[in-house]
């Protein structure tokens, strides 16, 4: 892994010791697998409208042009036209769309991995219903096959193919899991053989928010719900997912869905973690080879499953909030409504941000961005338009029900000395469960 | 052959061939890749497949308030000279007459006069997005030459009609002439260009509709 600088100045990183038309060859190898009826459909109806532009947390909080979301995808665009569009021949014979350059790639690297959360607000944008944010996660997959992905990424990547977690290694999953539940007093189920619900876990919960692991017990136990945590199946984030690396993504989503197989549960459940919900919700069929047969649901669906039906009763809290939703589980996901109904069940009063819902401002820190600290000062810029949509509510309590969009916005509230605390639904509804 | 022989015979047939075999050159092109369908559990109460394609064609009419606000211009402008070239090209009785020649069909039009004054808006509002392109800093950067030689093709019959009309420029048969053969390098360049997203659209924002739809997200 070596960080390096293209001739016109931009940083990008580089892993393995290929040559620089073997970088190039791969990109475009794993551009061209990505380019199918869907994708192309997309990629030929763009009318250069530039709409997608102010839908972009980084281009309005920053203005620079470059930060135009079609404009992310040029290189992958310019492959899809010179090898696999309808007139690629004709394009190839007069050279009428040249290669793309391993340069071009490594200018790219920022724009398809720092620049980019596949938030997807560009994509309800689009008067041509582009969806961009898929997009560029397919360019992600030809970068990654480069070997031109920031390095921070690829090293959450080794860590979770060694480990099956980017937190921690799989041996010491329970571990963990049995001394915080000995720490904090909540009984814990860990890699029982048999269970209704498998729950699995993001990477902040295994360090920095390790106390999430005990309010799912706590919810859990206090539902009389069938549930464990598995050695087998535990690791929800799906880093594969994130940095383009097909072959991780399909073996931690495998992981998990035969892990449920195996105990017999009848539901995965996903926690806080928004991309976790776009990978093993949406993507999982794709790598298990057809309908998955177990319901996968994010924490907030169980936490609304559980509050609506009466399984578990809450004590008010009875302050004002507001609430951030996580692009993955609102705008791509589609849990529109699961939120709010714990919040009301809470007694949170809630004011609405002025962007919310399928509308919201991304946190800055999705699609690995948050742990690739090279994009660290786009990403408080873009925080810095959340910032002044939640002062405006003017509430008490300022809620997420995504972890990463917790660490995302908690540092930027750190960077700017914002007296604001993000808080976890999960944990507020197991702070205030009703005896 | 006079030149408006020409323009009305050959090459309008040539042009309309090149339309025809281009266009569906890229449909097929772009449809026949693999569809590689990832057949997720759809959210209970979501729209079928059909109805999610429809919505998401309808949905993408009209953009979301805060896209609304900020492409205020873009939008409305792209409205005024879509709507005013539909009007122009199906509603001037004059192109109604000669569609009925190449075809045998007809319908109703408008006043000439009417016609005429929408053009004159027509033209001015591509005047005006072409001037926004040049202006802006984002589309300074994401334009593609496809996007000037598909303005100047769309907005050369629109200028040559209006010269014909107003019986300005040059003798009437030639500038009628010269309207019919800008439109046939409008229909050569339409297959290759951005002019196709007037059909590719309904593909684009109906398989997003079907994406997004299925999950029970907002389009």
């Amino acid at each position: 892994m070596t960080a390096k600088t293209t001739a016109s100045g931009v940083p990008y990183d580089a892993q393995g010791e290929m040559t620089d038309q073997a970088r190039r060859d791969a990109a475009m190898k794993g551009f061209v697998k990505e380019f199918g009826a869907v994708a192309a459909s997309h990629l030929e109806s763009c009318v250069r409208c530039g709409m997608c532009s102010e839908a972009c947390h980084f281009y309005v909080a920053t203005g620079n042009p470059a930060y135009t979301p079609i404009h992310k995808l040029q290189p992958f665009e310019q492959a899809y036209k010179r090898h696999a569009g309808p007139f690629s021949p004709v394009y190839r014979l007069f050279g009428l769309v040249p290669s793309v350059t391993v340069e071009k790639l490594q200018e790219w690297e920022r724009l398809i991995f720092d620049a980019c959360t596949m938030c997807g607000r560009c994509t309800l944008a689009c008067p041509m219903g582009i969806d961009i944010a898929e997009l560029i996660k397919k360019a992600r997959h030809g970068m990654f096959k480069a070997g031109l992905i920031p390095d921070r990424l690829q090293l959450m990547d080794r860590t979770a193919r060694a480990w099956g977690s980017p937190a921690t290694p799989a041996e010491d999953f329970a571990d963990i899991i049995r001394d915080t539940g000995e720490e904090l007093g909540v009984p814990m189920n860990v890699d029982r053989d048999k269970a209704e619900y498998l729950v699995t876990v993001a990477p902040a919960e295994l360090t920095e928010h390790t106390k999430a692991l005990a309010d799912a017990a706590k919810v859990f136990n206090a539902a009389g719900l069938d549930w464990t945590y598995h050695t087998e199946g535990f690791e929800a984030s799906n880093i594969g997912y994130l940095n383009g690396d097909l072959e991780l993504q399909e073996k931690m989503t495998r992981k998990l869905i035969d892990c449920a197989v195996k105990i017999g549960a009848k539901t995965l459940v996903l926690p806080e973690c928004g991309h976790a919900y776009g990978a093993a919700r949406w993507e999982a069929a794709r790598w298990y080879g057809g309908e998955v047969p177990v319901r996968v649901i994010h924490m907030t669906e169980l936490l609304a499953e559980v509050v609506n039906s009466g399984k578990i009763r809450l004590k008010p809290i009875a302050q004002s909030a507001t609430f951030h939703d996580p692009c993955q589980l609102v705008r791509r996901g589609g849990v529109n409504e699961a939120p709010r109904d714990v919040m009301k069940a809470l007694d949170l009063k809630l004011t609405e941000l002025e962007n919310t819902k399928a509308l919201t401002w991304c946190c800055g820190g999705g699609g690995g961005v948050v742990s690739n600290t090279r994009a660290d000062p786009i990403r408080y810029k873009a925080f810095e338009l959340k910032k002044r949509e939640v002062d405006a509510t003017g509430t008490q309590r300022f809620v997420t029900a995504c972890g990463q969009c917790r660490i995302t916005l908690n540092l930027g509230a750190k960077h700017f000395k914002w007296d604001k605390k993000v808080e976890s639904l999960l944990e507020l509804v197991a702070d205030n469960l009703a005896d | 052959m006079t030149l408006l022989d020409f323009a009305r015979g050959p090459a309008l047939q040539a042009a309309l061939v090149i339309f025809i075999i281009g266009a569906l050159w890229r449909f097929i092109g772009a449809l026949l890749l693999p569809w590689r369908l990832v057949p997720a559990q759809p959210r209970e109460g979501s729209p079928g497949t059909v109805s999610a394609w429809l919505k998401g064609m309808a949905v993408k009419m009209w953009p979301h308030e805060p896209f609304a606000k900020h492409g205020a211009f873009q939008f409305i402008n792209g409205y005024i000279f879509h709507v005013g070239l539909a009007i122009v090209v199906f509603l001037f009785v004059p192109h109604i007459l000669f569609i009925q020649g190449l075809t045998g069909l007809s319908w109703p039009g408008l006043p000439n006069s009417f016609v005429t004054v929408i053009g004159v808006v027509t033209a001015a509002s591509l005047v005006a997005a072409l001037l926004h392109r040049l202006r802006s800093p984002v589309l300074q950067l994401i334009s593609r030459v496809d996007d000037y030689i598909s303005w100047l093709l769309t907005f050369l019959p629109v200028l040559t009609g209006l010269l014909a009309t107003a019986h300005l420029g040059a003798r009437y048969e030639t500038m009628l002439a010269l309207h019919i053969l800008s439109i046939c390098v409008f229909l050569i360049w339409f297959p290759f260009g951005k002019l196709m997203h007037a059909f590719l659209f309904a593909f684009s924002r109906g398989m997003t509709g079907v994406r997004l739809g299925q999950r029970g997200a907002e389009l």
